[in-house]
């Protein structure tokens, strides 16, 4: 006996991509407060695989909020109910004893599920395929020092890069857009010096491969920056949306390649 | 019979890596086409090996066991990269890197390679700016840069506590231009379970698709290993559940001789263990030592909160025990340390396995808007999985296996045993000797995958006769074979015990026996009690599921199988060392004050180990002789 809380676990699962799926109900028990949700969702599975059923599938691996590999929609909310987390960095203590706990996975046409919580997301990684890198051969790079890049400027693309790519922004928007997962990744290199030479091509090929995998748009609602476990602002969104404008008046002609006007507040 | 040469140029150090460049030979552009390489794993190592030698014209399949090439382990890495750029003027160098490296492991690394290393880091550094890794900047625009354990002078670059991750997305995004300009195929969540040796060559690799199930054999001119390292042997450490020991053990079993498997390093900085139920251990980065100060009670049992302790009541046993370093003494040493006051039974928390590790001198000092600003997010985790605050208690840390210095041995091209088989990052064994320093495995995995196979794996394939083989050659359906053979075999066990039950018995073995400090008693008792549980777990081990279809548990069960084995390579090679050096410390052999004493007229080698079928495994000694540096002893106090 390790605790002395015992929950109900309401869980999706799913044999397949084909098959239909349902909630299954569990008891979770003799859990302890101190226990990850993870380290609670172990439990049940143990017991599973000692009695020869199959485990729940979900994903995780770094287990400190980091890799981005877990992703289970708890009680409604991607990553649980708290702010700036991951669903491995949430304890049990977050609930009372008793509780019912519904546990699902990520939903979205783009992310279709393997099996119980498990979905593919490589979408997300076609999407960085089509542009979401800057063209640089490895050797012959000048001297680290040589771009000077004010402090500002480095945390605000720090800011961005911090996407750990779960694509919990996706689950929780009703139109399942990868808006943010797409800006975070072009504001981050549009903001610094080394981005810029390709910055116009970056953000359309980007955005074209977000819609060819069945990402929706933004309807505006913030719903991603609330789950988002690293905190990323949606004023990203708005860069991301600056870069597109910016892209499409470049390729008009009507300018060769001007500074954006609002490059200094990227 | 394994033959070790490590194929080190002769002459002046500075100029080794130099000539042995310009003696390679070099495949024209036309031929790389029709080269393809193998790189499994796609962390810093394996990206960046992958996307260079794409960028170079070769046909690459690269894999990876996660479901996208972006989660590799590499990412969790907190602290920093060093590198010999000299930016803070504080007498930094490549020769002091070098020196630094080579003593923090304790003279159990080749000069060769160390030397290499520190020269190349410098050109990490531009590559990374060159891909748009926010690396943290001063206000005038240049790099930032922070202290780190074992060294003097301040050479760590950092990404906040996140410069793992912003790393491996460079290197992955470099990865991903060379997916779109198709020179690469990435397989994600594909494991590799067993390596194809043709005609003495490595020639392919047996994969498991973990969405179909499906077994099949990927065969290529040349195969690249960047698999990781083994902590995870441990049950209890801080890598990711996924990281495992099976690819680099499977190359052994078909001839790369394993190298000092018994160097692993146990980090002194993570949250202490709890219950029976905890699944990993969470590192607190080792950049909190700049200002984080350890103490115990002076006395033990000393349950009282630490608030109500006096200074004069408080033993800070590394500034004590280490004076010159402080509390920025390598991890080895503080790792023993702790143990020490533990064992003494100055523990603290509830297990009585904890430290302090105390902010309030800092925060007395600089303010608390300072240490926000400098280590947030760590305190931040801290207080989400203990939930304490250490802004106002302190908080308390406890040792936790963390990287693997071991692993394949490769000559000075990083090559192993095997003509064809690379082994680079942490699964090599070949830089760090017997104990790694801060901020290095980032700085090796991407010298390694950017700058050193890129150029030795042309001349492999330029000299090499490499015949034409069909993907069912006689040995790819044998290693098919072995593959599919051990997967039915733990599906058909259907016992009682589930893996994780054995896998937390091995690592609770190895921790007792192989862990912070080992003696003949008890590693002779361990490789006693291995065999039993292994045989245990073929007998006695469920699986549920089947073979041909998306499984967790039985990828779980066949990586914990291999633990089982490897456990026993781990402690033959703790008992043949018969001294204490680095993160090896035998108790047998140490001062009178404790500190360990290293055997350079017997042990000044390279332990490589040699599998043999249903036998002992065969050592192999690689000799280290020190041309440049003294060896001497390696003191911080």
């Amino acid at each position: 006996m390790i605790g002395n809380v015992t929950f109900t676990l309401n869980i999706w699962r799913q044999k397949g991509p084909e098959d239909s799926g349902r909630f299954v109900t569990y008891e979770a028990r003799d859990v302890s407060s101190g226990m990850s949700f993870l380290e609670m969702l172990d439990s049940v599975n143990q017991r599973l695989i000692a009695n020869g059923e199959e485990p729940v599938a979900f994903e995780q691996d770094c287990r400190e909020g980091i890799c981005g590999s877990c992703s289970l929609v708890i009680n409604g909310i991607p990553h649980g109910p708290d702010r700036g987390i991951t669903t491995c960095q949430l304890y049990m203590r977050r609930f009372l004893d008793g509780a019912v706990i519904t546990i699902e996975p990520w939903r979205a046409r783009s992310f279709p599920i393997i099996k119980d919580l498990v979905v593919d997301r490589s979408a997300l990684d076609r999407i960085m395929q089509a542009g979401g890198y800057i063209s640089v051969n490895t050797g012959g790079a000048v001297d680290g020092n040589v771009l000077l890049i004010g402090k500002d400027q480095a945390e605000t693309a720090m800011d961005a890069a911090s996407c750990i790519g779960c694509g919990a922004c996706v689950a929780a928007c009703k139109n399942a857009s990868a808006m943010l997962f797409v800006a975070a990744k072009v504001s981050h290199l549009a903001s610094l010096p080394q981005g810029k030479p390709e910055r116009t091509h970056r953000v359309r090929a980007m955005l074209e491969a977000m819609d060819r995998e069945g990402f929706g748009s933004c309807g505006n609602q913030y719903e991603c920056e609330a789950v988002c476990p690293k905190s990323i602002g949606v004023r990203f969104i708005a860069n991301l949306n600056r870069e597109y404008l910016r892209a499409g008046v470049v390729e008009s002609g009507l300018l060769s390649e001007p500074e954006a006007p609002h490059a200094e507040s990227a | 019979m394994t033959m070790l040469n490590a194929k080190i140029p002769s002459g002046p150090l500075e100029t080794k890596w130099d000539r042995r460049r310009f003696s390679e030979k070099l495949i024209s552009p036309n031929n790389k086409r029709k080269l393809t390489v193998i790189v499994v794993g796609s962390g810093l190592a394996g990206a960046s090996a992958a996307s260079t030698l794409g960028q170079l014209g070769y046909q690459v399949e690269c894999f990876c066991f996660q479901d996208s090439p972006r989660r590799a382990h590499s990412i969790a890495a907190q602290g920093g990269i060093n590198a010999a750029k000299n930016y803070q003027d504080d007498g930094d160098s490549v020769g002091r890197l070098f020196y630094d490296t080579i003593k923090g492991g304790d003279f159990r690394s080749r000069e060769a390679n160390v030397y290499r290393l520190a020269q190349v880091s410098t050109q990490i550094i531009d590559q990374c700016v060159a891909l748009g890794i926010p690396f943290a900047r001063e206000y005038g625009g240049q790099l930032a840069n922070r202290s780190f354990g074992g060294v003097q002078v301040s050479r760590t670059f950092y990404c906040r506590g996140q410069t793992g991750q912003q790393l491996l997305l460079g290197a992955y995004s470099a990865l991903c231009w060379q997916i779109e300009r198709g020179q690469v195929t990435m397989r994600p969540r594909t494991e590799m379970l067993d390596l194809v040796v043709i005609d003495g060559q490595a020639r392919g690799i047996v994969v498991r698709d973990l969405v179909t199930g499906r077994l099949s054999v990927h065969t290529a001119h040349a195969v690249v290993l960047a698999t990781g390292g083994y902590s995870n042997v441990y049950y209890l450490s801080t890598n990711a559940s996924g990281s495992n020991v099976t690819a680099t053990y499977r190359a052994w079993k078909q001839g790369a001789a394993f190298a000092n498997p018994c160097f692993t390093q146990i980090h002194p900085t993570a949250i202490p263990p709890g219950d029976a139920y905890q699944a990993k251990l969470t590192l607190m980065s080792e950049s909190l030592r700049n200002d984080g100060r350890l103490w115990v009670p002076k006395m033990s049992a000393d349950h009282r909160c630490p608030g109500d302790i006096s200074a004069a009541e408080r033993d800070y046993f590394l500034e004590r025990r280490y004076p010159r370093f402080g509390n920025l003494a390598p991890r080895d040493i503080a790792s023993r340390a702790v143990k020490d006051v533990c064992d003494e039974g100055r523990g603290v928390g509830p297990s009585g396995h904890g430290v302090y590790l105390d902010f309030a001198d800092v925060i007395e000092q600089e303010g608390l808007e300072v240490v926000r600003e400098r280590y947030g997010n760590l305190f931040d985790m801290y207080h989400r999985i203990t939930g304490e605050d250490a802004y106002h208690a302190p908080m308390r840390i406890y040792p936790a296996p963390h990287y693997t210095m071991g692993g394949l041995w490769v000559d000075y091209n990083l090559m192993s045993t095997v003509p064809g088989l690379f082994v680079i990052g942490e699964a090599n064994f070949a830089d760090h000797g017997a104990n790694r320093l801060g901020a290095s495995s980032l700085m090796q995995g991407l010298a390694d995958g950017y700058f050193i196979l890129p150029y030795t794996i042309g001349h492999y394939l330029a000299t090499a006769k490499l015949s034409l083989i069909r993907e069912d050659h006689k040995e790819s359906r044998a290693a098919l074979q072995r593959a599919t053979n051990r997967i039915g075999r733990l599906l058909n066990a259907k016992g009682r015990r589930t893996a994780a039950s054995f896998h937390r018995d091995v690592g609770t073995l190895l921790r007792n026996h192989c862990g912070m400090s080992r003696n003949e008693a008890g590693l002779k008792l361990a490789l006693a009690k291995v065999p039993a549980l292994r045989e245990e777990l073929w007998r006695d081990v469920v699986v549920p599921g089947s073979g041909e279809a998306f499984n967790q548990e039985l990828e779980y069960a066949g990586r914990v199988a291999d633990y089982l084995e490897f456990a026993e390579l781990l402690c033959h090679d703790a008992l043949h060392r018969e001294e204490s050096c680095g993160a090896h410390f035998r108790e047998e052999y140490q001062t009178d004050d404790g500190e360990p004493k290293r055997d350079d007229s017997r042990f000044a080698h390279v332990a490589a180990w040699e599998y043999r079928e249903g036998a002992l495994p065969i050592l192999h000694k690689e000799p280290l002789a020190f041309e440049f540096v003294q060896p001497t002893t390696r003191s911080y106090q």
